[in-house]
């Protein structure tokens, strides 16, 4: 009765914080930014795990369009041979390898081919000229940037997040903003070298850099539209921020499958210690 | 409470060694025999889970120590080179980020425990006092390990708190260069704070052997707050608790594991993954969930009061919203122990978790209306529940009739 009586208090209690939070939130922003569409990605929910399929053609979409500014400084050729990511054979990423130039003084040529231990050269010498060469604006690194975006979310989405285990607001931050390079509102003044992003809500240096059509895909059954390339590329750069999600969530499931078969036998035992005792 | 000893070793190097290092002796007394009230609820498991969160922060931070690197210019790609490729990287980065989380879980529903069930009362004020010092360590602990991966929200954070100290009249600047090593968070600020960090937990563990020492001297509070009267009040320590505690453990680990198999990221900031940049300030600097009610309260105070100004009276709130811990055990004068037998306190009581949690929402959002104005009332209702709501409820109220003894009130629950 007591320890029912006390459960059902903070449940009362959890309701009513709940409900009190969700009052609380209010529009906060007069800039109209439009809602994020949550995608449905392959890798999301406890289940989910990466498409090797979908994480080649991102890996297409980044090389082919991304590459020439973004860098990827965390890979190494190699982790695109490893389980759990595009998996290409070892005797691709070589030759893929081979197609890139690393810098090294300490060589009598100053430079040599790139092998599959290299990291993925960064495509500016210096930060300079990165700049320099993108309106002042400095295009990020690619290799944490999907977990270091996120989208916002109105009460109780981000709450429930905590119980479905969503991780994918970096990725649907990333396919949102890839295809909402609009025309910019009639009353806005966009400045010279920026690209009005709707998504974004404001500009941006960068102009859309995909469309319909632009990179090939072997055989017909994926489209080559925007949201096709968008939707690939962002899984590779979750791919990228978090290459051991597959080995992490079959480990999970042995873990909690463990835990909840040894505390049901320790229930047990703890029954069968307590159960001369009066408590 | 061990006053009779049931130790009689008949091996004779257990003899030898008990007559110059008596440790199987005290062993014995204290971890087997300690005699423990039967009718701890699952509340009081919560002791046991801090002991298992704190060995596994220790284990695991000293496997991660081994492969990162405290310089500005490394410690960001030496986190990331931990969870790419070194060997099991990721799931023991995981565990200690999500670690630090889990153990702040733990640690508010033993102090909400405790407030509760009034065990701060005589005769255990020093054991809640050395427990509120606890607190306060893992605070330190925990802010100077979030510093540590050097992302943007460990700097922002680091410069943001850093600069509390700044608003101290006289000795404020010095300090503050003496805690950053320079005039900004830089690489001196980095290497000072992972030393503390791996210093501080060695202190807590000392605290905590502090804490459980004087743990043992009255023995355990319980649910109906009655003192132990006989034996029949209590079990053994082992096998009865060891057991329940092992339990509780088992379970706490569960949505442990859920975190940091399925969701690692979900309690840090997306911010935290770019790296450190004094150049670029992020657009919401907020701390970790756990700084959230405090840095609420920090942030209430945003007007002057009389001479002091805004920035030094949210100095003085943060602080005092710690400090008022301390002073729990003397003001709440009420002599009945257990919230369950005090009418008056428990709707107050219920009302100041209800607000921690309010005030935890409030840490986390801008500080525009109405969550300002919320955090003043909430500030407010933080502190009038210690220094005015405790002090007068415990003249003022009747409490309930308490049972004779443990016994007798398991007896009541008619067998359940």
């Amino acid at each position: 009765m007591n320890r029912m009586s006390r459960f059902f208090k903070s449940v009362l209690l959890a309701v009513g914080f709940g409900i009190s939070s969700a009052m609380l939130v209010v529009p906060a922003s007069s800039v109209v930014i439009i809602d994020a569409e949550l995608q449905d990605w392959s890798f999301a929910g406890i289940f989910g795990r990466y498409d090797k399929n979908q994480l080649q053609r991102g890996f297409q979409v980044f090389q082919q369009s991304c590459a020439a500014c973004h860098g990827a400084k965390q890979i190494s050729f190699r982790n695109l041979s490893e389980e759990g990511g595009p998996s290409f054979s070892e005797s691709q990423v070589k030759a893929l390898a081979a197609e890139y130039i690393i810098i090294d003084a300490e060589l009598e040529d100053g430079e040599r081919a790139a092998t599959p231990a290299d990291r993925w050269p960064e495509p500016f010498p210096t930060l300079r000229d990165a700049r320099a060469a993108n309106s002042g604006a400095f295009p990020p690194d690619f290799s944490l940037l999907a977990k270091a975006r996120g989208i916002t979310q109105r009460f109780p989405a981000w709450a429930l997040n905590y119980f479905t285990a969503y991780q994918e607001g970096g990725t649907d931050y990333i396919y949102n903003l890839l295809v909402n390079f609009t025309d910019a509102p009639e009353d806005y003044d966009v400045p010279a070298g920026q690209y009005w992003n709707a998504y974004y809500g404001s500009t941006l240096a960068m102009a859309s850099p995909l469309f319909d059509g632009m990179i090939d895909y072997e055989g017909d059954e994926f489209p080559e539209t925007t949201e096709q390339y968008a939707l690939d590329v962002a899984a590779f750069m979750m791919w990228m921020a978090e290459p051991g999600l597959n080995s992490r969530k079959q480990m999970g499931f042995q873990v909690l499958i463990f835990l909840f078969v040894l505390a049901g036998m320790m229930v047990m035992v703890k029954r069968k210690i307590w159960s001369d005792v009066k408590h | 409470m061990s006053g009779h000893s049931s130790y009689n070793p008949t091996n004779p190097v257990a003899k030898w060694l008990d007559s110059r290092l008596p440790i199987m002796r005290f062993s014995k007394e204290h971890l087997m025999d300690f005699p423990t009230p039967k009718n701890l609820n699952y509340w009081w498991t919560f002791g046991a889970i801090l002991a298992f969160m704190l060995v596994v922060q220790i284990a695991t931070g000293i496997v991660l120590a081994m492969s990162y690197t405290p310089d500005a210019a490394l410690a960001f790609d030496s986190v990331e080179n931990i969870r790419r490729n070194v060997n099991y990287g990721r799931i023991i980065q995981a565990t200690h980020a999500v670690g630090a989380s889990m153990f702040f879980v733990a640690v508010y529903v033993h102090i909400g425990r405790g407030l509760y069930y009034g065990s701060y009362k005589e005769p255990r004020e020093v054991l809640w006092i050395l427990g509120v010092l606890i607190f306060v360590l893992m605070m330190a602990t925990a802010f100077m390990g979030y510093v540590l991966p050097w992302g943007q929200m460990s700097f922002w954070a680091a410069t943001v708190i850093t600069n509390i100290f700044s608003a101290i009249p006289i000795i404020g600047d010095p300090l503050l260069q003496l805690l950053r090593g320079g005039f900004a968070v830089d690489n001196p600020t980095l290497k000072r704070f992972f030393s503390l960090h791996y210093l501080l937990p060695f202190v807590i563990a000392a605290v905590v052997a502090l804490h459980i020492w004087a743990l043992h001297v009255p023995g355990n509070n319980n649910p109906v707050g009655v003192e132990v009267k006989s034996s029949h009040d209590t079990v053994p320590f082992h096998p009865y608790i060891t057991m329940k505690d092992l339990l509780a453990i088992v379970l706490f680990l569960i949505p442990f594991a859920w975190f940091v198999f399925f969701a690692p990221d979900i309690l840090g900031h997306p911010d935290n993954y770019k790296p450190a940049n004094p150049l670029i300030t992020p657009a919401h600097i907020v701390p970790e969930w756990y700084f959230l009610p405090f840095y609420a309260i920090l942030r209430a105070i945003d007007f002057d009061m009389w001479f002091i100004s805004a920035k030094l009276g949210g100095v003085i709130f943060f602080g005092g919203s710690i400090l008022v811990l301390f002073f729990v055990p003397w003001l709440d004068g009420s002599k009945t122990r257990s919230g369950t037998f005090r009418p008056l306190f428990k709707p107050f009581y219920w009302l100041f978790i209800f607000n921690f949690f309010l005030l935890t929402y409030l840490g986390a959002q801008l500080a525009v209306e109405p969550y300002s104005t919320l955090s003043k009332i909430s500030t407010a209702y933080y502190f009038g529940y210690f220094l005015i709501i405790l002090p007068i409820v415990s003249r003022i109220e009747t409490p309930n009739p308490l049972p004779a003894s443990i016994s007798e009130s398991v007896l009541g629950k008619g067998g359940s």
